[in-house]
């Protein structure tokens, strides 16, 4: 179960989190992260993200356990004619075949791996990167948020397309990588402002008051009183976002500028299947699909742990 | 707090060089050559390359071609586009209005539907409207802008046939909302997932409870102690979220046939079209900058101990 | 809470501020033209790239207004032979020497004559390098271009010494060497002639053109329409059948193709991938596909690993086992025709080929590749322009190579096309890229010249090769025009052993329009012919 925790809490989880007022003593923190588990257990919330999770894990390390036709060879024959079979369970043509007569469901199943890839990764260094940047413009002020906050809007009025165009151009093979950096360096100014708007609240706390007038240092102040109760906001942009990053992928394959063709993945799916649309829309939806239920499992698991951590709930 | 805004404004100047150029540099590192682009698919003519070149001052070192851009924008002179030969000037000019009208329309969708969803599904949290406004959300951000934009108009303006399928007419409000609609989609789920934490967070806070106890209407508690201490990140995400939806409506115009800021990078990238992409782009910056200094001003607003100085 | 207060107040005004200036640009927008007169066709098109001049219009969007506005000396009919247009007559002898006589009584569209001196004037003007037209190659035939547009520096002269005008309705061209296929490179639109007042601003005349043809020009209100009005005392044999036209500005074919169904647009000469397979059922018999001079195909370039020093029969044997017919059916919706050539069938010298190299046949196909020494890497790349529609059919191609042969076939997608131009200029392809070929003249000529002479500047393939070198030599030579053709038809059979390029298949328009328009017929160039549709 850890495995499946550690991908989208581990925002959350790398700081530990401390109740509002006084230090919290270790003896409690042990106890926190008991009760959270305690909790969790009988979320049904949680249970179910849990189960997709952890079915969307195994077809990224293992899709041949889901099917055994190939994703990329197609046969011409079936294009078009390739109704879903929605009995068919597991079988080649459960979701019909797409306008080159490939297997959807394969391409479903294969297609996982640079996706999840994609929204985990860039979700995690974005959060990483931008909530760094916001904790220290928001938390220190002056000059260095000024610094921080002006290129932050230098980033931000870099257009899309020039901005992805640039990066996959500049590193000639449009691989899983260049496309994650190319997301990671349109995406973090958004994580850093919404940090940033949630540093400067919480930092007007009284907690955080009083313990600066306690004497504790700068560095403990950050991460035991601002990170966790500054979190929230954060963690709602990033797991929300996790599903924009997999569609802004998409995106990036309809401009023409995406994953490149032996890569599968659901992005390039969708976009392929925008030219089906009228006659054999399951090409995109059953794509779209998978998705949408990642974003769901993710944003559910997020909601379930921040609630079974956060202080204030209990 | 007016030295506040004063020295805001000054730090512009600072951003608008280093935006500047920074777009011109990623403009130069593209590969292709906008003077070559004229030539389309056909025969180029060295000769006249050379001398359309050296007329533009494209052979001139990047530092010293950027220089002039500089001081051509001082003047006011955004400089003209090589294939239209049109002065840049008149091109932002005629697509930013139909920009800043779509951008506004879906801006206040944006913020009229999310924070109204956001704050129902936060007062009734994790009750079946909550889950039901998730779903909702959850399928707007899955599905990228243009398959929510073709399906759209097959939808409303095919099947129902409630609205036109493409923009004739740009300030016809009717014409735009479909677009203004698409292009909203993506924020509207922010904006509602967003509110809806930040007001199921606060409902547990001790001034609800002190306010609750002290028998205040519940509509006061909700309106005025809720939603004001809920709004800060919500805030904080619509000040970068209207510099986005202005830029990044190169998909939606295309699927609406808007001819508004998105269409014309679009169409400068394609053809190389450094300072019209340059300008565009700087525009959109200072968007983001008076933006990002109301987002500021409004933290004062929203939570009176955050001060300035 | 008095600072909040102030705060509020001050914050109010800045939003205030800035939603005014969002509101105070909505004047400049002109964006009031939706509306069409009476008898006016109105159709698809996008704004032009360049200022709308004859010699500097190089693509469809700008393409589509000139031909409208301007009538040159000769056009082309419906199987690419000549017929004479403003001409009266194109003489030669020689084929170096041409004699031009014009009809009498043409008038451009602000009342002045078309004379011998409209065409030479202007020539002499769009030739010239500091005049920077991007057509102005076309006039290299011509004795003393390179006077008026040296490879370097200033002109010497203002004039071409090949032109002479002899009488107000005649003039000569003599040019530097025989061309017996001048008269067909007449019909581009860049020789046309321009009235007096050109010259006195050509810069406003790019925005407000006057022309000599069977449309005046009326508006242009860029990135919204272009409108032409039909000149009533025209002269020409393509006089109007309507009463103007309305060159509406479309960012995309799917936008215009709601608007032709909602009945909004009168005519799209495009359908994009997302309606192909419905347009017969939306738009029934008013849903036309007419093939045209453009060819697809798929260029190795001989640099490149995969194709270094190649035996002809490996690229033989990879054309084999391309299934044309089953992709050009399904992934292409019908609408291209499998080629069977190098030239497309609209052209004059066009040939059927005994040969079966253009046909699927798997089992050969991977013989071939065997008997020719395989492939390096065993691994091929087709590049493509990932913005013009091109992946579809290329993922199609290349799983069809990878099942025939085993050589391993992956699409190299290059964001757009300037991209991909300048990797195939800088002779950066990785295998092949994608070749498309539309005609600038209906004449087989047109398709072997430009692409696979040795060094010519198109022929990205950088393919040479001595004999096929030698046969278009022999043409460009010939006595006459019929048989400069009968050498590049031999060329072209050369070319099928050489196999510099793997065509694929040949272009078709496809055309949806509404119910009040009728008579929509398509030129050699995949262009509707405007001036033949009648509004019911």
């Amino acid at each position: 179960m850890t495995e499946t925790l550690n991908v989208p809490a581990s925002a959350s989880m790398e700081p530990q989190p401390a109740p509002p007022g006084a230090d919290a003593k270790p003896a409690k923190g042990r106890s926190l992260w008991s009760d959270a588990w305690h909790d969790l257990r009988r979320n049904p919330l949680f249970l179910i993200s849990a189960v997709l999770i952890v079915v969307l894990l195994a077809m990224v390390a293992f899709p041949g356990w889901f099917t055994s036709a190939s994703p990329t060879v197609g046969d011409l024959t079936h294009h078009y004619q390739g109704k879903p079979n929605y009995g068919h369970f597991f079988a080649e043509d459960w979701f019909g075949y797409d306008t080159q007569g490939r297997s959807v469901w394969a391409r479903m199943v294969h297609g996982a791996r640079a996706s999840v890839l994609v929204g985990v990764l860039v979700t995690l260094f974005v959060t990483i990167l931008g909530g760094l940047v916001g904790l220290v413009a928001g938390y220190f002020g002056g000059w260095l948020d000024s610094v921080l906050s002006r290129i932050t809007d230098i980033f931000q009025g870099i257009p899309f397309l020039l901005g992805a165009m640039v990066v996959l151009t500049t590193f000639t093979k449009s691989n899983l990588w260049v496309v994650i950096a190319a997301l990671l360096f349109l995406g973090w100014t958004q994580i850093a402002r919404v940090a940033r708007g949630s540093v400067i609240t919480v930092k007007q706390s009284d907690y955080v008051q009083a313990a600066k007038s306690l004497g504790a240092s700068t560095v403990r102040i950050m991460f035991r009183h601002i990170v966790p109760n500054a979190l929230a906001p954060v963690v709602v942009v990033a797991t929300t976002a996790l599903g924009g990053y997999i569609a802004a992928e998409a995106t990036l394959s309809y401009l023409g500028i995406g994953l490149a063709a032996p890569t599968v993945s659901w992005g390039v799916d969708v976009s392929n299947g925008k030219d089906a649309l009228r006659t054999a829309p399951h090409i995109l939806i059953s794509p779209a699909v998978m998705v949408s239920l990642t974003v769901l499992a993710f944003i559910m698991l997020g909601d379930a742990v921040r609630n079974a951590l956060d202080p204030k709930s209990r | 707090m007016g030295r506040y805004v004063a020295r805001r404004l000054l730090q512009m100047i600072p951003v608008f060089i280093g935006s500047t150029l920074l777009i011109f540099c990623m403009m130069y590192a593209l590969p292709g050559d906008p003077v070559a682009a004229l030539y389309g698919e056909k025969k180029p003519d060295p000769a006249q390359i050379l001398a359309i070149k050296h007329q533009l001052g494209l052979d001139l070192p990047l530092w010293h071609q950027y220089w002039n851009y500089l001081t051509g924008l001082f003047q006011g002179d955004f400089g003209t586009q090589i294939a239209t030969q049109r002065p840049v000037a008149d091109v932002i000019a005629q697509a930013f209005p139909v920009t800043i009208r779509l951008t506004l329309f879906a801006f206040v969708f944006t913020v009229v539907v999310g924070v109204l969803l956001g704050l129902v599904s936060g007062l009734f949290a994790d009750k079946a409207f909550d889950r039901i406004v998730l779903v909702f959300t959850l399928l707007l951000i899955s599905v990228p802008s243009f398959v929510l934009g073709y399906l759209f108009q097959y939808l409303f303006a095919f099947q129902l046939d409630w609205l036109t399928p493409t923009v004739q007419d740009s300030r016809d409000p009717g014409q735009l909302l479909l677009p203004a609609i698409v292009l909203a989609a993506l924020s509207l789920a922010y904006v509602t997932r967003l509110t809806r934490t930040s007001v199921a967070e606060n409902l547990r806070a001790d001034y609800i409870r002190t306010a609750v106890a002290k028998g205040l209407p519940r509509r006061r508690v909700v309106g005025v102690h809720l939603l004001r201490n809920s709004l800060i990140p919500v805030v904080t995400f619509l000040g970068t979220d209207i510099g986005a939806l202005m830029a990044g409506a190169v998909v939606t115009e295309g699927i609406f046939n808007v001819h508004g800021v998105g269409n014309t990078i679009f169409e400068a990238l394609n053809r190389r079209e450094g300072s019209t992409v340059v300008g565009i782009a700087t525009l959109i910056v200072i968007v983001y900058l008076v933006a990002s200094l109301l987002v500021d001003l409004l933290y004062a607003v929203l939570d009176p101990r955050i001060r300035y100085d | 809470m008095r600072g909040a207060k102030t705060m509020k107040w001050s914050t109010l005004a800045a939003a205030v501020a800035l939603a005014a200036t969002a509101c105070g640009g909505s004047g400049g927008d002109g964006d009031s033209a939706s509306g069409k007169p009476a008898g006016y066709v109105s159709m698809f098109n996008g704004e032009p790239q360049h200022p709308l001049l004859p010699s500097n219009t190089n693509e469809k969007f700008g393409g589509y207004v000139i031909d409208a506005l301007f009538t040159g000396l000769v056009g082309y009919d419906a199987k690419g032979g000549l017929i004479d247009m403003n001409a009266a007559s194109v003489d030669t002898k020689d084929n170096k020497t041409w004699t031009v006589k014009l009809r009498k009584g043409w008038k451009f569209h602000d009342g002045t004559d078309v004379t011998a001196e409209s065409y030479v004037k202007a020539w002499n003007w769009m030739a010239n390098v500091k005049n920077k037209q991007a057509n102005s190659y076309w006039f290299d035939d011509i004795e003393g271009y390179k006077d008026v547009h040296p490879e370097k520096g200033e002109p010497k002269k203002d004039e071409m010494s090949g032109l002479k005008v002899v009488d107000d309705h005649t003039f000569t061209i003599e040019l530097s060497k025989p061309v017996p296929y001048f008269e067909y490179k007449l019909g581009y639109k860049t020789f046309t002639p321009l009235p007096e007042s050109f010259y006195k601003d050509p810069k406003g005349f790019g925005q407000k053109p006057v022309g000599n043809g069977p449309y005046r020009f009326q508006k242009w209100t860029h990135n919204k329409l272009i409108q032409v009005e039909a000149v009533s005392g025209y002269k020409g044999s393509n006089k109007a059948k309507n009463k103007g036209i309305q060159f509406k500005n479309y960012s995309n074919l799917e936008s215009a193709y709601q608007d032709a169904l909602s009945g909004n647009l009168d005519l799209v000469d495009g359908v994009g991938p997302k309606d192909l397979p419905k347009r017969k059922a939306d738009f029934g018999d008013r849903a036309l596909d007419v093939p045209y001079a453009g060819t697809q195909s798929i260029v190795p370039v001989f640099y490149s690993k995969p194709f270094k020093d190649v035996d002809p029969k490996v690229i033989q044997g990879l054309s084999m086992a391309i299934d044309r017919k089953t992709i050009t059916k399904t992934v292409l919706q019908g609408t291209r025709i499998p080629s069977k050539g190098f030239t497309p069938p609209q052209v004059k010298g066009y040939q059927k080929l005994d040969t079966d190299v253009l046909s699927y046949n798997p089992k050969k196909a991977k013989q071939y590749i065997k008997e020719g020494g395989g492939i390096p890497g065993n691994k091929i790349w087709i590049q493509y322009n990932a913005d013009g529609g091109h992946k579809e059919w290329v993922t199609a191609v290349c799983n069809s190579i990878t099942k025939a042969t085993g050589v391993t076939c992956v699409g190299d997608s290059k964001p757009d096309f300037q991209t991909d131009l300048q990797a195939r200029q800088n002779n950066k392809v990785k295998g092949m890229y994608r070749g498309g070929w539309l005609a600038d003249y209906p004449l087989n000529v047109n398709f072997m010249q430009d692409l696979y002479k040795t060094g010519a500047s198109t022929n990205y393939g950088r393919f040479s090769d001595k004999k096929v070198d030698e046969l278009f030599e022999k043409g460009d030579h010939a006595g006459s025009l019929d048989a400069s053709v009968k050498d590049y038809q031999k060329a072209e059979k050369e070319l099928l052993k050489k196999m510099p390029a793997i065509p694929l298949w040949d272009y078709a328009a496809n055309i949806v329009h509404g119910e009040d328009i009728d008579g929509v017929k398509v030129g050699f160039d995949g262009n509707v012919l405007v001036t033949d549709i009648t509004v019911k």
